[in-house]
């Protein structure tokens, strides 16, 4: 153990490292769409924000040095797209999850487009916090090494538990999500509710796209999102509508996902591509397991339209 | 107070409309009508579906502009923009769907109504001012449980408490009594005809039950449509002098009287049990017969597991368990069984559980035999003027009013789509005819006519299973009366010796 080596003990901590590094997007994403969908609406495009807040967090993060300009540039540039999104599902007879793929494409191809020259220079990138300072293992240490960003979205996961039961928002939410009549007959537009809570969920997403190209990979390129914003939309469904469990389901995703390169590290080589899959093989299984043909979905907002 | 802002000068107002008109496009909805509401009054306003009723009270509440008209607010003409000017003069309504968020807990309800939700909750105070007015009250709801859990009437007392809760002094209640069983009705309105006597509030109820009419209300006002057909004390009026003002001149369809016995065992259920959608037990292992030539009605509060015992007879739900036998044959809800037994369905919403809306109204009176012959050479080729011909007989026999037998079923109202499943289901000899509330929210005519048809089918030797939320018309069409609480069969009586007291027990659990 001398040379640092700790065999198996390193496939564990890969995928703690993993489950805190690689589930951020996945985190912010997942609780973005969380508010969406809690208001009645689906925003598929979230996919195409992240991978522009990705962008824009990058060049902003290279045009001003700072990267935190970057990771708000990011969530504004969310936000915008939330709102692009939720102005056209205004629209009457409009279909948000059409809607949602035309942005998700719109959107990545906007960001590729203006990316390009972004390609080759390098931005500064956010800092971590050591967390493993005590350890000598330097697996350890890097997995320990713990991104702001992840801290904020653990602690935003409760705050929107609680926000979601205690304040005007978010029971104006909530109702918006439940019933449009209820809404409509208190004298509230349901249109605006749902503006709004687009809107947040894009600037969440468009964080989480920051977190993509400024810590974890750290660069910006076309392969930078290998679909993480179409699968947090997913987690959510998976998590039932709930922050708390969106944030278990976003470790868990990241852990799973690490789970392929850490096998690598330690000589496992067959079965590579197979357990990258393992994210994907662990949703499918939950699904089946918890889904039933002859119920409907428990916890779902009664005004979404998959729902309804 | 539990409302912020300062409170409207307490006590009763009345409200008067005067020469309202409103027009859609077209349709005259409204034509000079007048409403006059007196201050600590009951004011009933009868009328058919179609007749102006709910576009009359929401001229009032601001969710329509009146194309011509005023409206008086105590002693002063107002012009209510929208729904919130009328809440600021002390306008409330109760609708007839639900506007609680079913996913919500009541308190959560009661404090999201008002005008001014604070920014943050706090809730342990909250739950103590709504308990402090809870104790005012006159009804009590389950503050803590969530409104999906809590029966239809406890909800209807919650709608009714929001509106006290944020001091409405003026309400209209849009049918209110439709989902509760008699004796909860005559509670509610009871408590609410005391509010009303003690000059608290004054009451504009929309209903077609003449009994509640006669029971609570001072005053009423019949509309006929969109025109004021008549109004006065319910003191000097009969039930039958208020029938003809809403009716007018139109002939009803006359019931065929009660003829022939109850023959052998048509329909046979057998421990059937049923889930919801959320997966919970809907109908608990129930057993029931149904005869050749015999209506049996099934009572109940909606909600009780009627709809999914319907689903399992319609086949648009998998039975769990027990079985379901068909003149001694198992039943799967095929389509050969249901031919070969010549079944017949009338389910509720017929536009969403008996027609596809966009097709015609031809498709969709040829859907049980359009592959067949006449309609279809060698099973798959079509012939459309067969079905048109076959359409054109049966929208004359049935009064099918449509303008072609071409037209997208959804454009008809509601009494002419259940018109034209009434002409599918029924042609030919019925042997089984399960029927689920089929005069829901429809006019006099086509209640006649429905009722009517459903009787010739019985006279005519079908065994028919009658699931109704409306105990007045299983009393009048039943043979046989079932009350079904909680997805258990809990009460049995032939309909001629039921006790309406009995009855309404039962359907309310006790």
């Amino acid at each position: 153990m001398a040379d640092g080596s700790i065999g198996l003990w390193t496939v564990p901590l890969a995928v703690l490292g993993g489950a805190i590094r690689v589930s951020t997007p996945f985190l912010f994403v997942s609780l973005g769409e969380c508010i969406t969908e809690r208001s009645g609406r689906i925003n598929l495009g979230l996919e195409g924000t992240l991978v522009m807040g990705a962008m824009s967090a990058y060049g902003i993060s290279y045009l001003t040095g700072s990267p935190w300009l970057g990771v708000l540039a990011a969530g504004i540039t969310g936000a915008l797209l939330g709102a692009l999104h939720a102005g056209i599902c205004s629209l009457p007879r409009v279909n948000d999850v059409a809607v949602g793929i035309a942005l998700m494409l719109f959107g990545t191809g906007l960001a590729f487009y203006l990316g390009k020259p972004l390609i080759e220079p390098t931005a500064p990138r956010l800092s971590a916090i050591d967390f493993g300072w005590w350890s000598d293992i330097p697996q350890l240490r890097a997995a320990l090494r713990v991104n702001v960003l992840f801290l904020i979205g653990v602690a935003l996961a409760p705050i929107l538990y609680w926000a979601f039961r205690t304040t005007r928002w978010g029971l104006l939410i909530r109702t918006a999500g439940e019933s449009s009549d209820a809404a409509r007959a208190m004298g509230h537009s349901v249109l605006l509710i749902r503006l709004r809570a687009t809107m947040v969920g894009g600037f969440l997403a468009g964080i989480g796209g920051s977190f993509l190209s400024l810590f974890y990979p750290g660069s910006w390129n076309e392969g930078l999102s290998s679909g993480q914003g179409i699968t947090a939309v997913a987690l959510v469904i998976f998590a039932r509508w709930d922050p708390l469990l969106c944030l278990w389901a976003s470790l868990a995703f990241g852990g799973a996902a690490a789970l392929g390169p850490a096998l690598q590290s330690v000589g496992v080589t067959s079965g590579y591509h197979l357990f990258n899959a393992a994210p994907y093989i662990l949703t499918l299984a939950i699904m089946i397991i918890t889904c039933s043909p002859k119920r409907t979905l428990t916890g779902a907002p009664a005004e979404l339209s998959i729902t309804r | 107070m539990i409302i912020g802002e300062t409170p409207p000068p307490a006590g009763a107002f009345g409200v008067n409309a005067i020469a309202m008109t409103m027009r859609f496009g077209d349709f005259l909805a409204l034509d000079n009508v007048e409403l006059k509401v007196r201050p600590g009054s009951f004011h009933a306003l009868l009328g058919e579906n179609g007749a102006g009723k709910s576009t009359l009270v929401k001229c009032i509440m601001g969710y329509y502009h009146a194309t011509e008209g005023d409206i008086i607010v105590g002693d002063r003409e107002q012009a209510i923009a929208n729904p919130k000017d009328a809440h600021a003069l002390g306008l409330g309504m109760v609708y007839q769907h639900f506007t609680l968020v079913p996913a919500m807990t009541v308190a959560e309800n009661l404090v999201l109504a008002r005008d001014d939700v604070p920014a943050v909750v706090n809730w342990s105070k909250e739950m103590k001012e709504l308990e402090a007015f809870l104790a005012r009250m006159p009804f009590k709801v389950p503050l803590g449980a969530r409104v999906s859990d809590i029966s239809a009437g406890e909800r209807q007392k919650c709608e009714i408490l929001k509106q006290l809760y944020l001091k409405r002094r003026f309400l209209i209640l849009d049918e209110p009594t439709s989902v509760l069983t008699p004796a909860e009705a005559d509670e509610v309105l009871g408590m609410l005809r005391d509010m009303v006597v003690k000059g608290e509030l004054t009451i504009l109820m929309i209903t077609h039950k003449f009994r509640e009419v006669m029971a609570f209300a001072d005053e009423v006002t019949i509309l006929r449509r969109g025109k004021l057909a008549g109004a006065g004390k319910v003191a000097e009026l009969t039930p039958d002098a208020m029938a003809r003002t809403m009716i007018g001149a139109e002939e009803l369809t006359v019931q065929p009287p009660r003829t022939g016995e109850a023959g052998k065992a048509r329909l046979q259920l057998k421990k059937v049990r049923a889930l919801d959608d959320a997966g919970a037990v809907a109908v608990h292992d129930v057993s029931l017969t149904v005869r050749a030539g015999e209506i049996v009605g099934i009572a109940g509060v909606s909600g009780n597991g009627q709809r999914q015992l319907v689903e399992v007879l319609a086949g648009q739900r998998e039975a769990e368990s027990g079985e379901v036998r068909v003149a001694g044959d198992p039943y799967h809800a095929s389509r050969d069984e249901m031919r070969r037994h010549r079944m017949s369905l009338l389910p509720e919403e017929p536009l969403k559980n008996a027609c596809v809306g966009g097709m015609s109204v031809a498709d969709n009176i040829a859907f049980r035999e359009f592959d067949r012959a006449p309609f279809a050479s060698g099973g798959w080729w079509l012939n459309r003027g067969a079905f048109r011909d076959d359409a054109k007989e049966k929208i004359g026999q049935y009064k099918i009013k449509t303008r072609t037998p071409d037209t997208p079923i959804s454009a008809l109202s509601g009494g002419n789509v259940q018109r034209a499943v009434l002409a599918r289901e029924l042609a030919g000899d019925v042997e089984v005819l399960i029927a689920a509330n089929p005069c829901f929210g429809l006019d006099f005519a086509a209640v006649a006519q429905i009722h009517a048809e459903i009787m010739a089918a019985r006279n005519r030797g079908a065994a028919v299973l009658l699931v109704s939320e409306d105990l007045d018309e299983l009393l009048e069409l039943s043979d046989r009366l079932v009350v079904m609480f909680h997805g258990e069969f809990v009460y049995e009586a032939r309909t001629s010796e039921a006790d309406l007291t009995v009855v309404g027990r039962h359907m309310a659990g006790h």
